[in-house]
């Protein structure tokens, strides 16, 4: 039987990635390659983070415990986080922001699809909303995939090696973590197993026109849902929480 | 954050609400722009719900606090909530915002084909807010805000705003 425990842990799930790649395209503010790619890259960094609020809030009301979305957001240890690795790894270079986004966006867009006939009702108005944000992110990332593969020698190179050096981390977008499970049995969470065959075939067409290749990796790194993190993440939560741990209560 | 069906407002209120603009388009008014679901004076409280147009729309805090505004100037007191759902969409806009935006200088949403062409740059068909022309590019999917895609015309060289279909 499914517990508030477990739902909350299953939201954090969805939130957490939507805030750790939100401060990792957040990150970029002012740094974008060109005017319109930055303001691009923040603004879809706002809509990741104005979705994670939304989580967020539901969780610190089913917590009931009177701690707030910003304790959630900012006041917990890395190992509470339960994001994939793939949202955490770095901006090396805007070829990579590029790859690392198209590859969550087309597993974003699919599990809210899917998340929009959860029976709860909040879970399902969240997705319901983010469903029309995401649907230009993906479009924006499938673009700028298309136009660096196809592009010139160096950028297609440079997308080429992020596509192979972040597809290990594709694998960990459709495993099932006890709570996913329980959440799932309870017809509120989404059965991410059965979006892994849509996902791998979208990522190919979206490749192929592209002309870029996928690498052949047997191997397949995991660890983000269970909060055992790459040497990144505390780094970027460092960033992310100087602020609260510096000055207990702050506001803006 | 709750779920709200349909919205429901009370007309006695529109006046005040009409006077709420969104602080990113000045010229239209939170009526206008079809982000007001509920409005209704319960036990001498305005209670007020409305609905972002993005999940992240920064605008969201300044409205609610700039309607708490303009009923505390008729001695009203008012409680502004935010609801999900159903999610806004540009139909909500109405026509006179469509109006409103265009005079601003902001092309109006298209219907929702037709929008997608634009912005996959498959037909030209986005008009000129300047000159009218429709012979007009897209520049970025995303413009000064996450609302708004950036185009530029072909003839008079102007840049400008589009406003993204959302449905």
């Amino acid at each position: 039987m499914m517990k508030n425990e477990n739902l909350v842990h299953y939201i954090y799930g969805i939130a957490d990635n939507a805030l750790i790649l939100g401060q990792r395209l957040s990150e970029l503010c002012g740094h974008g390659p060109s005017l319109e790619t930055d303001i691009a890259l923040t603004n879809m960094a706002l809509d990741l983070l104005g979705q994670t609020r939304s989580y967020y809030q539901y969780a610190a009301a089913l917590l009931g415990d009177g701690k707030t979305e910003d304790d959630i957001a900012y006041l917990r240890i890395e190992r509470q986080y339960k994001n994939v690795l793939l949202v955490e790894q770095p901006n090396k270079h805007f070829g990579y922001v590029i790859a690392r986004q198209f590859f969550y966006d087309v597993f974003h867009l699919l599990l809210l699809q899917e998340l929009q006939n959860s029976k709860d009702e909040t879970l399902s108005a969240i997705a319901k909303k983010g469903i029309k944000e995401v649907s230009y992110h993906q479009r924006f990332s499938s673009d700028w995939i298309k136009r660096l593969g196809d592009g010139t020698e160096e950028s297609r190179k440079k997308v080429q090696e992020a596509i192979d050096d972040l597809w290990k981390f594709t694998d960990e977008l459709f495993h099932m973590t006890e709570d996913d499970k329980l959440v799932f049995e309870a017809q509120i969470g989404v059965d991410v197993t059965a979006l892994k065959q849509t996902y791998y075939q979208r990522v190919k067409e979206i490749l192929d026109e592209a002309t870029l290749s996928i690498p052949e990796i047997k191997w397949f790194q995991k660890g983000g849902k269970q909060g055992i993190h790459s040497e990144h993440m505390g780094y970027l939560l460092a960033d992310l929480q100087y602020m609260q741990r510096a000055y207990p209560n702050m506001k803006w | 954050m709750t779920i709200e069906l349909e919205n429901d407002i009370d007309p006695k209120l529109f006046p005040i609400l009409e006077q709420v603009s969104d602080p990113e388009i000045p010229v239209l008014s939170i009526m206008d722009m079809g982000v007001v679901r509920f409005a209704k004076m319960i036990d001498a409280v305005a209670q007020i719900k409305i609905t972002p147009t993005y999940s992240g729309c920064p605008a969201m805090d300044v409205i609610g606090e700039d309607i708490i505004e303009a009923f505390a100037k008729e001695n009203i007191e008012a409680k502004v909530s935010l609801v999900l759902s159903p999610a806004w969409t540009t139909d909500w806009i109405t026509p006179n915002g469509r109006k409103s935006l265009e005079e601003y200088g902001i092309a109006a949403p298209l219907e929702e084909n037709a929008d997608k062409e634009a912005l996959l740059g498959n037909k030209k068909i986005v008009k000129c807010t300047n000159c009218g022309s429709v012979q007009t590019k897209l520049v970025s999917q995303f413009g000064s805000t996450a609302c708004k895609a950036l185009f530029q015309c072909e003839d008079c060289l102007e840049p400008f705003d589009y406003f993204k279909c959302l449905k």
